[in-house]
């Protein structure tokens, strides 16, 4: 009878063999500079083959979300190969610099930045800002209300659409927490909750909903709208934005930023690259391609509409101390929300 | 069949095996307990632990039901019945595997977006993993004697009462071990219970180092999900009883004459065809409605065929060595029923609830301290695949070993073949096609990993799955449908092989 499998396992162990040594000899040499990159591959890959020619040197980047690659180089400890870590967001920075993994900026390059859009022990620095907006249909509200606390209300009933799994949702939670106290912020959400807030899966989707009437006000980040414009014209996008006035926490502004990995091999690359980040090119990068806000002095989006950053009133909060997430989460779940 | 002694040539191997499978666990005790065990305590023992381990067992035994209804009806009439297309059918039956759950589950979402919770993960869960129960079942079908059958018929037995007194206790290995891994896939997964937002235990685990970047209560609650994995995989080793079920006659068994179904015809074809309709041609049609849609057409060729060719190469590479590594575990868990043999077999399947990210960090941790030079290299990758997927492969070798008799080994040992020897000529040749199909398995499985991929892949590689990530994570869902087609159509090869092959 003949046997494949007896061949086989020869076959395949040879196959292993082979592929390991193909990688075994794809070892050894300097990578270069490594950033490990919680933003997504699509948006950062042409920025980052500008950054490697301003730099000077070779770039290797590993992409991943920002909590799993935090939690990596957490788990690698001192023997980390990233140099260089770029977050989707202040709290995944915040944890780093918590466990001393992230080392000091120089002043020049944190000066460049608002001390509020970086980390307290100028340990990482903010690239670039999104803000938390109501969208709403002026078909069938003319007006939203002026804070996110109103939504509870019996006039809104059934009528606000939300992302409970997103993110940036989940950091406003928490910033709310900061400035209400806990127990205010409870009762808000178990309110939204009796209230008929519709849940969607993320911040697109409850932007689509606000478009096509599903709901007549959704919470959101402000470049949904912006990208949502860009691609289709604003003729075709029924939804307004209403950014919330007096330090209100729905109004909050959170940030996507890097820091320098302590014990990096190639320290003046990585500063480079941190200062090509901050440079008026990437920083109009951002604003270009993401519709979000350039956070590094001098640099004005071109972004039509959008209004400037510094006529945004949204609430004093250090952005490092956003991390207290885990709680935020309890009572998101607690509130039947997530 | 009385316990051979245990031959050292196969013990040493099968140790070997259930060390690697137990690097998570090592990981997961150093980190639980870097607080104190104090700290895991009150980590396991509040916020709700008990609950969220309901939930999940819930999901769990509902979709094992399932897949155990789907899984062996589809083998029976593919293998057993005059189904008109049969072979079709078979390779049609096996592809939702290749379609990752939160595919799965955004396909639906986005055709019914009031489904979530427990029956919307359910729905998705059961139709991407019946494959885990059809596969095994189907191979066991095809190996059985069918002259038992024959003889319960001519003793005066229905065909029915024929089907559940002969041929479903036949079928108990193999559906309790697909049934198993079912119940830990369900236990292990993250994509589709988060996009249909029930919460289970590994949503804990996952939200716990996406909220508080904090490893330690991560850990504490793995623990817990490894505990229950243990305690599943007893109740599996029960439920499977001692009994084997190979044939011991002379001479070789002929093919089973195939159940005309006449009348029931039609109705067997829409149960089949609804099965396909809801677990591929949904899916399928989900992303050419995506590709349709959406307005940025700026996906290309060339890197879909070259990220193809790599997802191949480390799928296949991760296989291999899953399968190798599984051969002397299968083996001894089939043959050498006993203490040893139930830890090493328990030992294989410990880690398999966990999450994808925790075996990852796992491996990250050990690479960075004792292998620095393979850290985000393939051959690291390749490891990680066997440690998370080694059971897959160990329950198809057990149950494939199970079917080839005994008896013939004895015969061999008796003419002075050595054990290796005996193996290698007599065992795993009879197994052959259950191994292979162990083997095809993990090939796919292995395709659309996603977690460890992410973490220990060498920098600027890409999968298919990697890809798809990448891209729905921009919400381009229009430049992830190339990619998740690719990933059907390629794992639509080794079951296409594995539909046709009929001994």
């Amino acid at each position: 009878m003949r046997n494949p499998l007896r061949r086989y396992p020869s076959v395949l162990i040879l196959t292993v063999l082979l592929l390991s040594l193909g990688t075994a000899c794809g070892i050894g040499g300097d990578a270069g500079l490594v950033i490990y990159s919680g933003r997504n591959e699509g948006l950062v890959k042409p920025l980052l083959k500008k950054l490697e020619k301003a730099v000077g040197t070779d770039v290797e980047v590993r992409y991943g979300s920002s909590a799993e690659l935090a939690a990596q180089i957490l788990e690698e400890g001192g023997k980390s190969k990233a140099d260089l870590f770029l977050s989707q967001d202040a709290g995944a920075l915040g944890a780093l610099a918590k466990e001393g993994r992230l080392e000091k900026l120089p002043q020049t390059s944190l000066g460049k930045v608002p001390a509020k859009f970086r980390g307290s022990g100028g340990d990482w620095v903010g690239l670039s800002g999104r803000v938390r907006v109501l969208a709403y249909n002026p078909g069938q509200v003319p007006k939203a209300p002026d804070t996110v606390r109103d939504l509870v209300k019996p006039e809104w009933k059934d009528k606000v659409g939300y992302a409970p799994t997103n993110a940036s949702f989940q950091a406003f939670v928490t910033g709310m927490r900061v400035l209400d106290g806990d127990e205010a912020t409870r009762a808000w959400l178990k309110g939204m909750k009796a209230n008929g807030v519709k849940a969607y899966k993320d911040n697109l989707a409850v932007l689509d909903a606000v478009n096509s009437g599903q709901v007549s006000i959704g919470l959101i980040n402000h470049y949904y709208w912006y990208e949502r414009v860009a691609e289709k014209g604003e003729g075709s996008v029924t939804a307004k934005l209403h950014y919330l006035p007096g330090g209100d926490p729905g109004a909050l502004i959170n940030v996507a930023g890097t820091g320098m990995l302590k014990g990096s091999e190639h320290r003046s690359a990585a500063l480079k690259a941190v200062d090509y980040l901050l440079s008026k090119e990437a920083q109009t990068y951002f604003s270009d391609e993401t519709k979000e806000y350039p956070l590094a002095a001098g640099v004005t989006g071109s972004v039509p509409g959008l209004p400037p950053l510094d006529s945004l009133k949204g609430p004093e909060i250090d952005l490092g101390k956003l991390d207290s997430l885990q709680q935020t989460l309890t009572m998101l779940r607690e509130a039947g929300m997530v | 069949m009385a316990a051979a002694r245990v031959p050292r040539t196969l013990l040493g191997p099968a140790c070997l095996a259930g060390a690697f499978a137990l690097l998570p666990l090592g990981y997961l005790a150093v980190r639980a307990l870097e607080r104190g065990p104090g700290f895991a305590w009150s980590v396991v023992t509040t916020g709700g632990t008990a609950q969220l381990l309901g939930r999940s067992l819930a999901l769990a035994c509902a979709v094992v039901a399932a897949c155990l209804v789907l899984g062996i009806s589809l083998a029976w009439l593919t293998v057993r019945t005059t189904l008109p297309g049969a072979r079709a059918w078979s390779v049609i039956a096996t592809l939702p595997l290749a379609v990752p759950s939160y595919v799965a589950a955004f396909a639906w979402l986005s055709a019914v977006p009031d489904l979530s919770g427990f029956a919307g993960s359910a729905l998705a869960l059961t139709l991407v993993s019946y494959p885990y129960v059809y596969l095994p079942v189907a191979a066991a079908l095809r190996g059985i004697d069918p002259a038992q059958e024959e003889t319960s018929r001519s003793l005066g037995s229905g065909p029915v009462r024929t089907f559940f007194r002969v041929v479903l206790p036949q079928l108990r290995p193999a559906a309790a071990g697909g049934g198993l891994l079912v119940a830990l896939y369900v236990l292990s997964d993250f994509g589709a219970v988060s996009l249909m937002r029930y919460d289970t235990f590994t949503r804990g685990i996952y939200t716990s180092y996406q909220a508080s970047f904090d490893r330690t209560p991560a850990a504490a609650l793995s623990v817990v999900l490894v505990v229950m994995t243990i305690g599943l995989v007893a109740l599996e080793t029960r439920t499977r009883g001692r009994r084997g079920h190979a044939r011991t006659g002379t001479g070789t068994a002929r093919p089973a004459v195939l159940v005309p179904l006449g009348r029931l015809t039609l109705p067997a074809l829409s149960w089949c065809g609804a099965v396909a309709a809801a677990a591929v041609v949904f899916p399928l049609a989900t992303l050419a409605y995506w590709l349709v849609t959406g307005n940025r057409s700026t996906w290309d060729p060339a890197g879909l065929l070259s990220t193809a060719g790599v997802t191949l190469g480390v799928a296949a590479a991760g296989a291999a060595l899953t399968t190798v590594l599984s051969l002397p575990v299968g083996v001894l868990a089939a043959r050498h029923r006993g203490r040893t043999a139930e830890l090493i077999e328990q030992a294989a399947y410990a880690g398999h609830a966990l999450p994808g990210i925790t075996v990852a960090l796992a491996m990250v941790f050990f690479a960075v301290r004792y292998a620095t030079p393979v850290y985000q290299e393939l051959p690291l990758l390749v490891c990680a695949y066997a440690v998370l997927f080694l059971p897959v492969a160990v329950a198809a070798t057990r149950a494939a070993v199970l079917q080839a008799p005994p008896v013939l080994e004895d015969i061999a040992r008796s003419l002075g073949r050595s054990p290796l020897r005996v193996l290698s000529s007599v065992t795993v040749p009879l197994a052959a096609p259950g191994i292979a199909a162990g083997a095809a398995l993990t090939f796919v499985i292995c395709m659309k990993e996603l977690p460890a991929t992410l973490l220990l892949r060498p920098t600027g590689m890409d999968t298919l799955a990697t890809r798809l990530w990448t891209e729905t994570g921009v919400g381009s869902y229009a430049d992830a449908a190339p990619y998740a087609a690719a990933l059907i159509l390629l794992a639509a090869v080794p079951s296409y092989l594995l539909g046709r092959q009929r001994l």
